[in-house]
């Protein structure tokens, strides 16, 4: 059969089809979107009732619109609740965990793929493995460890837990990155005369930025919704974070929807922002550390 | 050159920092977890060892098997819900419009908190105002249950918002895989007559074999690992009816203070994560082969 016969009965079998393929694409698109009205639907409803008093949320249809919207909600969490010093404890531990973790890891994958050494294989498979490692298997020893350090309820045992944990993500992701990236350009360098911490510095890693702010992305998301760790290490609110502040605060205020959802809205409202902005970086970052494994 | 590439002060200036802190962090607490299993230790006293007794316990204890089955069954729904997310990214990657935007608007549950959704998932199941049973007043059902307050119902209502939470990050990791097929492939088997459905099954489904194997450690390890949301939804209640293995041991270790048996369920947690990890890849290792 010649090429443009068969390109013939492939278009009169689309057209045959045309009508049932319409119908069958209608229904495929109105299970999708139900799907993505299910998926968002929920942070809706909170929205909308994060806006009103119990009077409203007690009396009305829970899918009615706010009447007369309570943004004071907001602020009276925001001050009330300690809301906003553990907005501020979220933002720094988070951000000194990941700027740690992302350069130790940098420097551990530049030794990995760059340099020469016998026990490179060995060493990059203890920081695989420790990917499957449940935390839980690791929850006592660290609590009795912190404690004789005298660091139980300090930020550093939040901080340095974040970072270890992280690492072999972070070290997969990057290894890839490292692997596929040409090796010229730091060769050069070091025929140029260029020393090891200046190659690392001002070569390797401003060619690495694309993964490097991908993984500080991801590490940043899972370092702001991390809960058992600092649940554990933590117990004065000087140095709660928003996952385990909100978690009290709702404790006490089980009754009150709109502070509820205020204060739920306030803690997912970063991670919106940052989705709304850097989406095509968190879908790379979380297919990149999913798959390789 | 390689003379400076193989320097070992600098390999090891590179390398111990973070090497120092995945041993300590990770592995001697995972070595000391085994051992701590041996004592009889309230955290903060004096330990006492007693051998194997905290782990013949552990063998004899419903609540801790009542746990474990339940985590049992979250990690068999979540492996059995993968073959609808993969049904979806099949959809997803054939030829519609927006599909791009979908998969990102399916993502958003998984970037939020666990504890975050516990609670707003708590507001959905609220007895009398949450969007769950208001629905199904409003369609006429006239006495919906308490679904976090009945033992029979509160495993699958986690469920479901686990489903919620989890989705987009399997259908994300499935649209990747099936759009990396090469379009000739696809393109060829159309002109030789296969319709769609054998394309996916034929075709697309065994070249992402490799994918769907790692989920499938994923969503069965994650499961049996499973805590925040349980722990702040149910606390594993109503009596005991939403326990699972994690958050059995955190109840043992830091509610009742009994270290040395909450250190034997982490060790065998850990070894159940390991072995099950070894098992599905040696299950799915033939199935691989035969298929290259």
């Amino acid at each position: 059969m010649s090429t443009i016969a068969q390109a013939n009965t492939k278009h009169e079998a689309k057209r045959k089809n045309s009508a049932f393929s319409k119908l069958g694409y209608g229904v495929l698109y109105a299970i999708l979107g139900l799907i993505a009205v299910l998926q968002i639907y929920p942070l809706i409803w909170l929205f909308f009732f994060s806006l009103k008093d119990n009077q409203e949320v007690f009396n009305e249809s829970p899918f009615s619109l706010p009447t007369d919207p309570k943004w004071e909600n907001y602020t009276r969490v925001w001050t009330d609740g300690n809301i906003g010093l553990y907005f501020f404890n979220s933002i720094w531990i988070t951000v000194t965990a990941v700027v740690m973790t992302v350069l130790l890891a940098s420097f551990v994958t530049f030794a990995i793929t760059r340099m020469k050494w016998k026990l490179s294989k060995p060493v990059l498979g203890l920081f695989m493995v420790g990917l499957m490692i449940p935390v839980h298997s690791t929850l006592i020893p660290l609590f009795d460890f912190f404690l004789k350090l005298n660091l139980i309820d300090h930020p550093l045992s939040v901080v340095l837990t974040y970072t270890a944990f992280n690492l072999p993500l972070t070290i997969m992701i990057l290894l890839g990155f490292y692997y596929t990236l040409p090796k010229e350009v730091e060769e050069a360098a070091i025929m140029d005369g260029c020393s090891i911490h200046r190659l690392f510095f001002q070569v390797t890693l401003p060619m690495t930025l694309p993964v490097v702010s991908t993984t500080a992305i991801i590490n940043m998301i899972y370092n702001w919704n991390e809960f058992v760790f600092i649940n554990t290490f933590i117990s004065s609110d000087q140095y709660k974070t928003l996952t385990v502040g909100i978690q009290n605060f709702i404790g006490q205020y089980m009754t009150e929807w709109g502070a509820i959802g205020a204060t739920l809205m306030i803690s997912i409202i970063p991670i919106l922002i940052a989705f709304l902005f850097l989406s095509n970086r968190i879908v790379e970052g979380i297919a990149a550390g999913s798959v390789k494994g | 050159m390689d003379k400076v590439m193989s320097n070992k002060f600098v390999i090891s200036l590179y390398v111990l920092p973070a090497l120092l802190l995945i041993l300590t962090l990770i592995y001697v607490p995972i070595v000391l977890t085994g051992y701590y299993g041996l004592m009889k230790w309230d955290g903060i006293g004096e330990m006492t060892f007693i051998g194997l007794e905290n782990y013949t316990k552990l063998i004899q204890d419903a609540d801790f098997w009542g746990s474990a089955y339940h985590s049992f069954l979250l990690a068999l729904f979540s492996a059995v819900s993968l073959i609808g997310y993969l049904g979806i990214s099949l959809i997803l990657t054939s030829k519609i419009k927006g599909a791009n935007t979908l998969r990102k608007i399916y993502l958003i549950p998984m970037l939020l908190s666990s504890v975050a959704i516990a609670q707003l998932w708590s507001k959905i199941y609220h007895p009398s105002n949450g969007m769950v049973n208001s629905f199904l007043q409003s369609i006429g059902i006239d006495n919906p249950p308490a679904w976090l307050a009945e033992p029979s119902l509160v495993l699958p209502a986690i469920f479901v918002a686990i489903i919620w939470q989890y989705a987009g990050f399997y259908i994300l990791i499935y649209y990747a895989a099936l759009k990396n097929i090469p379009e000739s492939l696809i393109e060829a088997a159309r002109i030789d007559g296969a319709t769609p459905l054998q394309i996916a099954w034929k075709i697309k489904i065994p070249l992402i074999a490799g994918v769907i194997k790692v989920t499938i450690v994923l969503a069965i390890v994650g499961s049996l690992k499973y805590f925040d949301l349980i722990y702040v939804m149910t606390g594993g209640g109503p009596n005991g009816s939403s326990e699972v293995i994690a958050s059995y041991m955190y109840q043992k270790a830091f509610g009742s203070y009994d270290f040395g048996y909450g250190s034997a369920i982490g060790f065998f947690l850990l070894l159940i994560c390991l072995v099950v990890t070894w098992l599905i890849r040696k299950l799915t290792a033939t199935k691989e082969e035969i298929q290259y």
